[in-house]
């Protein structure tokens, strides 16, 4: 299936703010965990990310820092902030607006069903 | 195989990176940890039962295009666009360490300048009565700091140092021994040529001693250039701010005036000079060179300005108006020609092939030519009538050596033109000739008060 680039992209920074609340993580897992929770669906351009990834440090979302374990590449890890979660509750309501509108068209029948051309 | 294959993955992944480190939007930091993704990515897929040489293309694609990549992040990060330099800090611990004790030092000898040109006045010297002695004198102050800068910098042989010290105490002397009166001309040539010839001794500093060399001479022509840019850009930012100290003191009833003249703009001044000169050195990799940039917009206009006066002179038949300062005014136009030809030579790739641009210098040069003739042979008959002074020896000096160039480069740049000559040869010969000046300045510094009689 096909998302559309808006939706990818209107989504991307719930998605991101909610995978770090769980757990500090770094570019390549989160992208991971997104294509995972998503079934495959949700699928970036990956070097996408990491602008995303420092707009959000830039706004004080995250916080990062390098971590270098013995015998290993360094890897950027980033961590939720406060005000991150804060933001991240903000753009849950949102979107549990969105998807509730969306849920109550989705139950009215005549929305699904495509009717015939009117005749002129 | 195994080890071939990954050898061969290992050099493709250094070319991705080599793409990345030439994206001015992307850090080394974002070059490493792309890195660390592309890398995780081939991981997961020769893992999942690829060929490395699969993942590498897969894992390729999946990070998108350079350009999409790059958009991105200078959409985010758009002040990486704009190189900025970083006063302190550098890529790792022991540069940063460096650049700090390259301020400190930078610091010290900008004060040291600055209170060098108060240290007379503990001796009655008073800037404004004594205008002549610190006339004289002010390169001294000014340069012996910035020498010692760069004999830091460099981190100088003791004979070259030994060398430095003796030129500026010859210097010293030069300024100083000789019993000028306050209106002899001979003041007022030292004032002018002293500043010349040090600077020349602080080139061999700057040079780390390898005056002998034409890279490096011309390193130190590149450094003249934007030195000289710099200073005006501070001597700009000092204006305002001695603006602002008017304008508040004199608000609240206190003259800043004393306070302005004799200590802002004196102890200014001489630091500038050290502050501008680690600037150039400090912003040398982070922006492009100033000077030749200038040279490229004003060669053409200058080219166009000069072509026009030589035709008028000729069409409308006026002869060149001989008064005192005639030489002078022409010497200094003659000062900004070979200006625009030593910034245009010097940002000019020795390889590549004569062009437009190379036609356009010999253009300017020739008409600087043609009018700096005519103002000879104008001159030429009137010579007798001024007489031979110490001012008007040195006009005329100057004249000669800065004609003599000129001449020089214009018959190489036809050559050049004409593919004859490799264009190395007029670079060689504008270094070299730097020795010519340092002669001549050091002539009018030393032997001409001597030659007429302390006039």
């Amino acid at each position: 299936m096909h998302i559309a680039k808006d939706l990818v992209a209107a989504s991307a920074t719930p998605l991101v703010l909610g995978i770090l609340a769980d757990d500090e993580s770094y570019g390549y897992a989160i992208l991971k965990q997104v294509s995972d929770l998503s079934g495959g669906n949700l699928e970036w351009t990956d070097g996408l990310l990491y602008p995303l990834l420092h707009r959000l440090e830039r706004l004080g979302h995250v916080e990062s820092g390098w971590r270098e374990a013995a015998g290993e590449r360094r890897r950027k890890y980033y961590r939720i902030t406060e005000q991150g979660r804060a933001e991240l509750a903000e753009q849950r309501r949102q979107w549990s607006a969105v998807v509730d509108a969306l849920q109550s068209i989705w139950t009215d029948t005549q929305a699904l069903t495509v009717r015939p051309a009117l005749e002129g | 195989m195994a080890i071939d294959s990954s050898a061969d993955i290992e050099a493709q992944i250094a070319q991705w990176l080599g793409y990345i480190a030439k994206r001015r939007e992307l850090t080394p930091a974002d070059a490493d940890e792309l890195e660390d993704h592309l890398r995780s990515r081939i991981a997961d897929l020769t893992e999942a039962g690829l060929s490395p040489d699969e993942a590498f293309l897969i894992a390729v694609k999946r990070m998108g295009s350079l350009d999409a990549l790059s958009r991105e992040f200078a959409r985010e990060h758009s002040e990486r666009l704009w190189k900025q330099l970083v006063l302190t800090g550098g890529p790792d611990e022991t540069t940063a360490a460096a650049s700090r004790l390259d301020l400190m030092v930078m610091i010290a000898c900008a004060a040291l300048a600055a209170i060098a040109i108060k240290i007379p006045a503990i001796f009655g010297f008073d800037l404004a009565d004594d205008a002549t002695f610190y006339a004289r004198n002010f390169s001294l102050f000014a340069l012996v700091p910035l020498a010692a800068y760069f004999a830091w910098c460099r981190r100088l042989r003791p004979a070259v140092i030994g060398l430095l010290a003796a030129l500026f105490a010859v210097g010293a002397v030069g300024a100083n021994a000789y019993p000028l009166g306050d209106q002899s001309q001979s003041t007022v040539l030292t004032a002018i040529h002293l500043p010349l010839a040090l600077w020349l001794v602080v080139g061999v500093a700057y040079v780390g001693g390898q005056w002998r060399s034409d890279r490096r001479r011309m390193d130190f022509i590149r450094f003249t250039g934007e030195w000289f840019i710099y200073f005006v850009l501070i001597a700009l930012g000092g204006g305002v701010l001695t603006a602002f100290t008017f304008a508040t003191f004199t608000a609240i009833g206190v003259n800043p005036e004393t306070f302005v003249s004799s200590w802002l703009l004196p102890c200014g001044a001489m630091a500038a000079v050290v502050v501008a000169a680690w600037l150039v050195e400090a912003k040398k990799a982070v922006i492009e060179n100033m000077a030749p940039v200038l040279t490229r917009v004003f060669t053409p206009l200058f080219a166009a300005a000069l072509l026009a006066f030589a035709v008028s002179i000729v069409v409308t038949g006026n002869a060149i108006d001989i008064d005192r300062d005639v030489l002078i005014r022409f010497n200094l136009l003659l000062v900004v020609v070979l200006g625009l030809l030593l910034y245009g030579i010097s940002a000019r790739d020795p390889d590549a092939k004569p062009g437009l641009f190379d036609k356009l210098q010999l253009a300017l040069v020739l008409a600087a030519l043609v009018i700096d003739a005519l103002v000879l042979v104008a001159l030429a008959n009137r010579i007798t009538e001024f007489g031979f002074t110490a001012n008007k020896t040195a006009a005329l000096g100057e004249n000669v050596i800065l004609l003599t160039n000129l001449a020089w480069s214009a018959y190489l740049l036809f050559a050049i033109l004409r593919a004859r000559t490799p264009f190395s040869r007029l670079e060689r010969w504008q270094t070299g000739y730097l020795t010519v000046y340092a002669a001549w300045a050091w002539t009018v510094v030393l032997a001409f008060p001597v030659i007429f009689e302390f006039a």
